[in-house]
C-alpha cells in the first residue's frame, strides 16, 4: 500500500507526532500523550487533521434523484445547508462505507449540489460505486479527495476559538449553526465550508479547505486555541473518544459483511422511499426477517467491571457458550473503566445482562449497557 | 528518539534488567516499549515469592491502544514488585527506568540479553 501525506505532514511532524498507516495515509497517531489528547478534548479543544478523509461532489439537475438511488437514505429530503448520515451499500445490502453527505446551495437555478464525505480507505472505492451508479442520471461525480484538507476542532472550546477567526459580522453564522449543518465563512481570510459535525461526541466543528491553505488555517487554529486548552490530537485520541461516544467505525463494527439492521442503523435506511436504491430489496428482506432484533446478532455496549479492557476480535461468552465478538474496546479514559462494542446474539443483547469476554484465556465480567457510553452535558 | 540507558541489560521482548549488584535485580520495560505501547493504563505484575521463567510471561501491561504480555528476562523468585507503579502507570511512561520500575527478582539465572549498545542498534533507541 502506497503512503499518503496530508498537506499538513510538516506540521505534524514539528508537533512530535507519531506516524501511523491508516488506509494508506501516514497519519498521527498521537503527539505526545494520546489520554491527555483526549482528555483535552472532553474538557476544552482538539485540533485534528482528518484530510485523509474522501471529499466527492456530486453536482446536477438529478443530483438529489442520484443519491436517493445510490445511497440507502432519503437525501432528497435534506434541506440546503443540512447534512445527513447515511450508508452506502451493496446490491445485497452489505455496507461499503458510511459517510456524511452535506446539502449545498447552488449558483445555478434547478441544479442542485451535494458533498459526499466517505471514510479514508473507503474514498477511492465510493466515488467508483458513485460514478458507475451516476450512468442514466443528469449528474457530475467528481472526486476532490487528492485537493482537499479537512480539520477538525473538537471540544467544548471549539466554538470560541473559531470566532476568533471569523470576522465579527458573520459571528451569528458560527454561534447559530447547528449540529449537522454547513455554512460558508471567512476563517483567517479564505473563504471556507465550516461543518458543525464530528466524531468525538462534543460539540464540534469539520473545516473544508483547499490543499494550499491548510497548513495556514492549521497555524492560525493553533494560535487562535491558545489559552483555550487546544492541543493537536491524533488517531489515538479519536478512536477513544468515538468509542465512548458510541460511534461505529468502519472495518470495525461496519463492513461488506454486516447489515445496517444488525448494526443498529436500521432508521439510516429509507425504506419508504418511493424511488428505487442500490440494496432495497436485499435490506426490505432482512429486516422483514428481523435481523437484530428477533434473529442473528446485534452491536450492543460492553461495560467492563473488572480492570482489563476488552479488545477487536475476543470472543464474547455466556455461560462459557460462545455468543459473539467484540469489535472494538478500550480502557475509557473519561469513564474511568474498559468499554468495548461487540455483536452479540440478540437473545443476550438486553442491557442489564451479564456476559463474559474472554480476555486471553481468563473469562471476564462484562455487562450490556446502553449506547453511547459516554453523552456530554449541555 | 526513545532512550536507553548503556548500564542495563535489555532483553529481545524489551524488558530491561538492573546490572547485577549480588542482590536482587531491578526489572522493567523499556523507553522504546513504553513510547511504542502508548499511555499505559494497567499493570499485572508477578506476586511477591512466585517464581519467575526467563522468557516465559509473568504479567500484562495494558495501553490504551493494545495489551502486551510481561516477560520474565531472569529466573528466580520475585522479591518485591513497585506498588507505586500500580497506583499511578504514568510513571512507567514518564521514567522506565526510574519509578516506573516494575519488580525486582532474586535472580538465579537469565534469559538472553543484549547490551544496551546492542539493544539500541536492533530497536533504535539512542544511547
Amino acid at each position: 500500500m502506497s503512503d499518503n501525506y496530508t498537506a499538513l505532514y510538516e506540521q505534524h511532524k514539528k508537533a512530535g507526532a507519531s506516524f501511523t498507516d491508516f488506509g494508506g495515509w501516514q497519519m498521527p497517531l498521537k503527539y505526545e500523550s494520546e489520554l491527555a489528547e483526549h482528555h483535552a478534548v472532553r474538557n476544552a479543544a482538539g485540533l485534528f487533521d482528518l484530510s485523509h478523509m474522501g471529499e466527492v461532489w456530486v453536482t446536477g439537475p438529478q443530483a438529489a434523484a442520484f443519491l436517493d438511488y445510490a445511497l440507502v437514505g432519503k437525501l432528497s429530503a435534506v434541506a440546503e445547508g443540512k447534512a445527513k448520515y447515511s450508508l452506502i451499500c451493496d446490491a445485497d445490502g452489505g455496507i461499503i462505507d458510511d459517510l456524511i453527505t452535506y446539502r449545498r446551495p447552488s449558483s445555478e437555478e434547478g441544479v442542485d449540489k451535494f458533498l459526499v464525505v466517505p471514510n479514508a480507505g473507503n474514498a477511492a472505492v465510493v466515488a467508483a460505486a458513485l460514478l458507475e451508479r451516476a450512468a442514466g442520471f443528469d449528474v457530475v461525480v467528481e472526486d476532490a479527495s487528492a485537493e482537499t484538507s479537512l480539520v477538525a476542532v473538537q471540544g467544548p472550546n471549539a466554538e470560541a476559538i473559531l470566532l476568533k477567526l471569523v470576522p465579527a459580522e458573520q459571528h451569528l453564522l458560527v454561534t447559530e449553526l447547528k449540529y449537522y449543518a454547513a455554512v460558508e465563512v471567512s476563517i483567517a481570510g479564505d473563504e471556507l465550508l465550516l461543518a458543525r459535525t464530528g466524531y468525538t461526541g462534543e460539540d464540534g466543528f469539520e473545516i473544508y479547505v483547499p490543499n494550499q491553505d491548510a497548513a495556514e488555517l492549521w497555524e492560525a487554529l493553533l494560535e487562535a486555541g491558545e489559552g483555550q486548552g487546544l492541543i493537536p490530537a491524533g488517531l489515538a485520541a479519536r478512536d477513544s473518544l468515538r468509542l465512548e461516544a458510541g460511534m461505529p467505525l468502519y472495518g470495525n463494527e461496519l463492513s461488506r459483511h454486516v447489515n445496517a439492521y444488525a448494526a443498529g442503523l436500521g432508521p439510516v435506511v429509507a425504506l419508504s422511499k418511493e424511488s428505487d436504491f442500490v440494496g432495497k430489496e436485499a435490506l426490505a428482506a432482512i429486516k422483514a426477517a428481523g435481523v437484530g432484533s428477533t434473529i442473528g446478532q446485534k452491536l450492543v455496549g460492553l461495560k467492563g467491571t473488572g480492570r482489563r479492557a476488552a479488545r477487536a476480535h475476543y470472543s464474547v461468552l455466556k455461560d462459557g457458550t460462545l455468543i459473539g465478538e467484540v469489535t472494538s474496546g478500550q480502557p475509557s479514559p473519561t469513564l474511568g473503566y474498559p468499554v468495548a462494542l461487540a455483536y452479540v446474539d440478540v437473545e443476550h443483547s438486553a442491557p442489564g445482562t451479564t456476559v463474559e469476554v474472554d480476555l486471553r484465556g481468563k473469562a471476564e465480567p462484562f455487562e450490556v449497557v446502553a449506547l453511547p457510553f459516554y453523552k456530554r452535558s449541555k | 528518539m526513545s532512550k536507553v540507558v548503556a548500564g542495563l541489560k535489555y532483553s529481545a521482548e524489551h524488558e530491561w534488567v538492573a546490572a547485577d549488584g549480588g542482590g536482587p535485580v531491578g526489572i522493567g520495560i523499556s523507553a522504546v516499549a513504553a513510547d511504542a505501547l502508548g499511555d499505559i493504563v494497567y499493570v499485572d505484575l508477578p506476586e511477591v515469592g512466585s517464581t519467575v521463567t526467563a522468557g516465559e510471561t509473568c504479567g500484562e501491561v495494558e495501553s490504551t491502544k493494545s495489551v502486551s504480555d510481561l516477560y520474565s528476562p531472569v529466573t528466580g523468585e520475585v522479591t518485591e514488585i513497585n506498588d507505586a507503579v500500580v497506583d499511578d502507570h504514568a510513571l512507567i511512561n514518564n521514567d522506565p527506568y526510574g519509578a516506573g520500575w516494575l519488580f525486582k527478582v532474586a535472580a538465579t539465572d537469565e534469559g538472553p540479553l543484549m547490551t544496551g549498545e546492542e539493544y539500541a542498534a536492533a530497536n533504535g533507541g539512542e544511547l
